[in-house]
């Protein structure tokens, strides 16, 4: 069942829609700022300083939204490990959300950091490997995992370019049994690797000591870091999903929807509870009430994120409507989490704190476009989502937009 | 298709014994100063904040005036891309108080622990020392040092990390740091950091009232080998009332606890083998016996 992607097939549809100029509009001013950041280094484009040392490319792009596109590896999870076959579908929607998501996020390093041309050097230097840097487990194991994913991707890129009859067509027949007989072992290492280094980049920020506030600095930033990866994983699947497939036309069965909704929202009550534990056993539940007000992220996260939950679970029959809300929902909740550890509640000792400026929020924005004009042109040109037509038409039109 | 819950439930522990092999995690241990560790004493009560060390400081280690702020002047505000030392002064009431920073060459630094291929590390008398060759620019040290001492050439294309590195070219010629070197009144002092703990202490001793009796850096993050003296509070000096374990050593702990001799993550990708493929086993044998679902 490793590789039955049947009914895939790509989205006849124009390519140059209004949204996808807008994106590459977006996408490309990115690229100009970034070539002026290269030009005259960082300071000058940047509100970093040197108490608030990373900005909004690392704490955002890569932090926070390398677990919105944890989709991939959660979903894999689910069919390969948990046997969900149900869910088999949305594998290859997944995976694609993930590479080109992870894709970005090296990108957006590769800009943030000073000297990146030093970078090979993480990866030629062995001898030089610092056994305790959680960064460099990071760094190593994300740009692995990137390679694994468009390795995982493959076979949707060679099953297309095996119907040419050139010499790339004939690679491509050549190349597709051997990517399948190997594939399981590929998407082991897809599991194995998000594990790792989603839960590291929680772990990052346990070295930042009482730089991080008490609510969210804990030993147990790794499991935190893990448990909502998989949250906004799997809810980024949905939404993107829903919104795909609304826009396309595309055939999706409601229940199967309702029922990863599901298993998102006890995977949130996991999280959640596990939350008050830690407060409660480094005994900082005295400071939730203790009016301060860092307090507001952290009621915002356990709101959203619970709220969401609670809807979902609530819900017997799908409501498309309802499952794309408390999605909303728990993305927001999810990434709100991230965003409180390791940038609101990192708290230097002069107190500073960080606000991107607007060529650093352009940037952000140009590298989600990038996001959406690579998975637009990927959908349009290779088998991602199923080929049958709808068979009902979802209650959906306030959501379709994209 | 239906998975049977008690096949699920199996595939659940085992991943969690997977897991649990490791969890018996070593202690990584708490690091002591090596035996040839130099240091400095900074004593707040003899410092007359006449900044002959931040001028010397400059001049050791070729570091630009800082005229940002007033075109005639080296004025810099803080420790920054062209300041690795600075006298501050704290004043309150009737209170006042000198402080010198610079780096506080932590016995365990979390800089250190933080850096991926040791561009920063504890080298010679264990004086932590930056290396542009093996540099990305990450800044992962701003993020992890308790006392935000590392600085950054913002405004450079090829941008260094600047901290005081206890004029180590002079050291290695047999001298001393030029902060120490040129003090009028020895309120900062460099020897090895056994003999300035004893000197820190015996200081404290001698003079009853004169000092907060308490050695700043003795046990602070894992101790420093800057080791402060002070009338007021360390903290009004901007000195953070740190824990005695560093953040560096928990990190290890929690870091090396998951990933001993990289036990799970092979065990983790052992399990998902197993699995994957029994399961891959019987879907094919349900597909063959049923065709289909």
């Amino acid at each position: 069942m490793s590789n039955h992607h049947k009914d895939a097939a790509p989205i006849m549809a124009p390519v140059l829609t209004t949204t996808f100029k807008a994106a590459l509009l977006l996408s490309l001013t990115a690229i100009g700022i970034v070539i002026y950041r290269f030009a005259n280094g960082l300071g000058p484009v940047t509100a970093m300083t040197d108490t608030q040392p990373w900005g909004i490319w690392k704490l955002f792009n890569v932090i926070a939204l390398t677990a919105v596109a944890s989709g991939g590896y959660a979903v894999a999870l689910l069919v390969y490990v948990l046997n969900r076959g149900k869910y088999h579908s949305l594998v290859r929607h997944g995976l694609l959300t993930s590479a080109v998501g992870y894709t970005t996020a090296i990108f957006a390093l590769g800009i943030d950091v000073g000297s990146p041309w030093n970078f090979w050097k993480v990866f030629g230097w062995t001898w030089a490997w610092n056994f305790d840097s959680v960064l460099l487990e990071v760094a190593l194991c994300i740009t692995a995992y990137l390679l694994v994913l468009w390795s995982e991707m493959s076979p949707a890129f060679l099953e297309r370019w095996s119907e040419r009859s050139d010499g790339l067509g004939k690679f491509a027949r050549a190349a597709l049994p051997r990517i399948n007989s190997m594939l399981i072992w590929i998407i082991g290492l897809g599991i194995l690797l998000p594990t790792m280094h989603q839960s590291s980049l929680g772990s990052l920020y346990i070295l930042a000591g009482p730089k991080v506030h008490p609510f969210w600095q804990t030993p147990g930033l790794p499991l935190f870091f893990l448990l909502s990866c998989w949250i906004l994983g799997y809810a980024a699947v949905v939404l993107t999903y829903i919104i795909t497939s609304a826009r396309y036309n595309r055939h999706f069965e409601q229940n199967k929807l309702l029922s990863l909704g599901h298993v998102i929202a006890w995977i949130i009550l996991a999280f959640l509870a596990l939350r008050v534990g830690d407060l409660a056993y480094r005994g900082q539940l005295g400071r939730v009430v203790s009016g301060d007000p860092f307090v507001l992220g952290l009621l915002a996260e356990f709101l959203l994120l619970g709220s969401g939950a609670v809807m979902l679970l609530r819900l017997k029959t799908p409501k498309l409507g309802v499952i794309f809300r408390t999605g909303v929902l728990i993305i927001l909740g999810g990434v709100l989490y991230r965003v409180d550890a390791v940038w609101i509640g990192f708290r230097p000792v002069g107190g500073a704190m960080y606000f991107p400026s607007l060529p650093e929020l352009i940037v952000t924005m140009g590298f989600i476009s990038m996001q959406v004009v690579a998975y637009l042109l990927i959908i349009k040109n290779f088998p991602i989502l199923d080929a049958m037509p709808r068979e009902k038409r979802p209650n959906l039109k306030p959501q379709v937009q994209a | 298709m239906t998975v049977k819950r008690r096949d699920f439930l199996r595939t659940v522990i085992a991943a969690g014994a997977a897991a649990a092999v490791p969890a018996a995690a070593e202690a990584s241990g708490t690091k002591h100063a090596p035996e040839d560790a130099v240091g400095m004493l900074y004593d707040a009560t003899r410092c007359i904040g006449c900044k002959a060390c931040v001028v010397a400081c400059k001049q050791a280690n070729d570091m630009p005036a800082d005229t940002r702020l007033d075109p005639l002047h080296d004025m810099p505000m803080n420790l920054n891309d062209r300041t690795r030392n600075i006298i501050k002064l704290y004043e309150e009431d009737e209170k006042r108080s000198y402080v010198k920073r610079q780096c506080m060459h932590c016995i365990d630094p979390s800089c250190v622990g933080a850096c991926m291929i040791g561009a920063l590390d504890k080298r010679e008398h264990g004086i932590v020392t930056w290396d542009g060759n093996l540099c990305i620019g990450c800044r992962y040290c701003h993020v992890a040092c308790p006392y935000d001492i590392p600085k950054f050439e913002w405004d450079k294309r090829v941008p260094k990390v600047v901290k005081c590195e206890l004029c180590n070219h002079r050291i290695a010629d047999g001298g001393e740091p030029a902060c120490c070197e040129v003090c009028p009144r020895e309120a900062v002092i460099y020897g090895r950091h056994k003999d300035l703990l004893a000197e820190a202490h015996r200081r404290i001793e001698a003079s009853p009232g004169r000092y907060i009796d308490h050695v700043y850096g003795e046990h602070e993050g894992g101790g420093t080998q800057v080791l402060y003296l002070s009338h007021v509070p360390f903290e009004d000096l901007g000195l953070p009332a740190l824990e005695d374990k560093p953040a560096s050593q928990l990190t290890r702990e929690v870091q090396h606890g998951i990933y001993k001799g990289f036990v799970a993550p092979v065990a983790l990708y052992g399990v998902l083998g197993v699995v994957m493929m029994r399961n891959k086993r019987m879907n094919e044998k349900k597909e063959n016996g049923e065709g289909g679902h």
